[in-house]
């Protein structure tokens, strides 16, 4: 990394070839570049070491950052002794993972369509839906909340996968990321699929979907990590261990004191929360940096 | 469309509105009735609550502002809680926004962008619960703690500090935290704002005697990405006035002392251990009013 900057500086700026570049300012500003970098990525390190620890290094004395004969005990702990009690692992993972890829996809579909009816085929009033639309941009989540469980309640879906997925699927966040990104579609298009003789199914499906392509990845990683991460929807929605997801399991295996025999087990289940969400951003970064281009708000 | 539009629609009548802009109207539907039920009720919902007294076993009671002045006068934890949430903030929310906004302008004159935009994003998109129990080993109150041990060591403390116990040290443990975990969407949403600032105003900048980066930044930079710094400062805001899990994490409900309790803590509380629906409604209200205010105000300060 120390390369990579020094790299950097060498580079070549067009632009700015003639600039003086007061060298004390920029040697200030690396630094501070590698203290943040230093700070993000120490904990992430310190959490892969310790998933990989055997337990005599887990409790030694001085505490060790590193790792020193790394073994993978730790996961078979997690699979295997869990599996045992009451509620087995892969079941909070099972349920972690069906209401994260139920969310995802009727999020990105619900939205998608949301924000071409909106554009393609805008209604009288428009403007003061969006109105609308941007002050619920503001709206914090919590103050919902309750009204929300009132709601859920009503429809008896306590306890249910439906008690976390339908209350988060019309988001304003995600309708305004979409209506951003479709408003670069030239209506030409769609109009020159229409006079072919298209469908309007066909032309959500085949046409503007495929070029959405940015926008519904961008909502597919925000909409992952946040349900794949949500500790309160569950812990307010569902009271029966066996609808329990990963983040409510963490809390209660490594909450209260962790009993030593655990604490390998519980390392490792703390890297397998996170692992999911860092390689799919990894797989995507590209399309939702094109994506975020169009975020911004007018205010 | 005009406002003439909509009043011929008014004047032909609803069905045929409805055949004329069936395409629109359909397409729309499922997120629109979500949105109404899941999003624009319950905000309307959660201010009539406030106003009752209600448990859900009993028919709500219209109370008036009995809530509010009970929150107000006669609540300390609630007070706690609020001075806990404005100190997390002020210092979360503007420090997250300005050091991402620094990284992201510093990366985007690097080479391996990527590479670095990967390392400040991935805390943010990490589990709050998961990360916290990494840094509970970091600040772990006897000497196995990475923090405790060091300092020891280097000879500025004789004793562990208790850190999630002590209630003078649970709040900072929980900004550190959260400091970390908050380079979260408004990086992505700047760095992505400073690729897409036009290359040719640098230029014209030089001519027009613009010596330094940082001129650069405050006079061409800045002005230009008004749309993504109000974006980036909106979910800023709402994250900050949103903390929770990272306080649970760190100090469990309730905590010593209140020391890590906060307004949402305060909201879960006695909405759902309680079942005070109508008294933690008006917590609700007041934290929407909160967030609602400052967004405007950061909405006009960063108008175009």
């Amino acid at each position: 990394m120390i390369t990579g900057i020094f790299k950097a500086k060498k580079r070549k700026r067009p632009l700015t070839a003639q600039r003086v570049q007061t060298s004390g300012s920029w040697i200030l500003v690396y630094s501070l570049m590698l203290l943040l970098v230093c700070f993000t990525a120490l904990p992430l390190i310190y959490l892969v070491c310790t998933a990989f620890k055997p337990l005599s290094e887990l409790y030694v004395f001085p505490p060790q950052f590193f790792v020193r004969n790394p073994t993978t005990k730790n996961f078979s702990d997690l699979l295997l002794s869990l599996s045992s009690s009451a509620v087995p692992y892969t079941r909070y993972l099972f349920n972690s993972v069906f209401i994260a890829l139920i969310t995802v996809v009727l999020t990105i579909i619900i939205s998608s369509m949301a924000a071409y009816g909106f554009v393609k085929h805008s209604l009288p009033g428009n403007k003061m839906w969006f109105g609308l639309v941007v002050a619920a941009l503001m709206v914090s989540p919590y103050v919902t909340q309750i009204p929300r469980y009132l709601i859920v309640n009503e429809l008896k879906l306590i306890n249910s996968y439906a008690a976390l997925i339908l209350p988060v699927l019309a988001s304003a966040y995600y309708f305004f990321l979409v209506k951003q990104f479709m408003e670069q579609i030239p209506n030409e298009l769609v109009e020159a699929a229409r006079i072919d003789g298209s469908g309007e199914m066909h032309i959500f499906w085949r046409i503007i979907m495929p070029m959405l392509t940015p926008a519904w990845v961008t909502m597919m990683i925000f909409c992952f990590v946040g349900t794949w991460n949500d500790f309160f929807s569950p812990l307010i929605y569902l009271n029966d261990q066996a609808m329990k997801t990963l983040p409510l399991a963490l809390n209660t295996i490594s909450g209260g004191g962790a009993s030593i025999g655990r604490a390998g087990a519980v390392s490792a289940a703390t890297l397998l929360m996170t692992l999911p969400t860092i390689i799919l951003f990894t797989l995507s970064q590209r399309k939702v940096m094109q994506m975020m281009v169009h975020s911004g708000i007018k205010g | 469309m005009s406002d003439m539009a909509i009043q011929v629609h008014r004047k032909r009548g609803l069905g045929q509105f409805i055949q004329k802009n069936w395409i629109g109207i359909a397409f729309q539907l499922p997120w629109i009735i979500l949105f109404l039920t899941f999003v624009i009720v319950p905000v309307v919902v959660a201010f009539g609550l406030s106003l009752t007294d209600f448990n859900m076993f009993q028919p709500a009671k219209f109370v008036g502002l009995k809530n509010y002045e009970l929150l107000i006068v006669e609540d300390n934890v609630f007070w706690t809680a609020m001075s806990n949430t404005l100190a997390y903030a002020v210092v979360v929310g503007p420090l997250g926004y300005f050091l991402s906004f620094f990284a992201a302008w510093v990366l985007n004159q690097l080479k391996m962008r990527n590479a670095f935009a990967l390392a400040f994003y991935a805390p943010s998109i990490t589990s709050s619960i998961a990360l916290s129990t990494v840094w509970l080993y970091f600040f772990s109150s006897d000497r196995y703690g990475l923090i405790n041990n060091s300092l020891i060591n280097m000879g500025i403390i004789d004793e562990p500090i208790l850190w999630t116990q002590n209630p003078n040290t649970i709040l900072p443990v929980i900004i550190v935290i959260s400091v970390w975990m908050s380079m979260g969407t408004g990086f992505l949403v700047f760095l992505a704002g400073l690729q897409n600032v036009d290359k040719s105003l640098y230029e014209a900048g030089a001519i027009d005697g613009i010596r330094s980066r940082f001129q650069e930044l405050k006079y061409l930079t800045l002005p230009q990405m008004k749309p993504q710094l109000l974006f980036g400062a909106i979910t800023a805001i709402i994250g900050a006035f949103g903390v929770f899990d990272v306080a649970v994490a760190v100090a469990g409900i309730p905590s010593p002392n209140y020391a890590g309790h906060t307004l949402v803590a305060h909201l879960y509380d006695y909405a759902f251990v309680r079942f005070q629906m109508g008294y933690a409604s008006a917590v609700a209200v007041i934290l929407f009013l909160i967030t609602f205010v400052i967004g405007r105000i950061v909405m006009y300060a960063l108008r175009d």
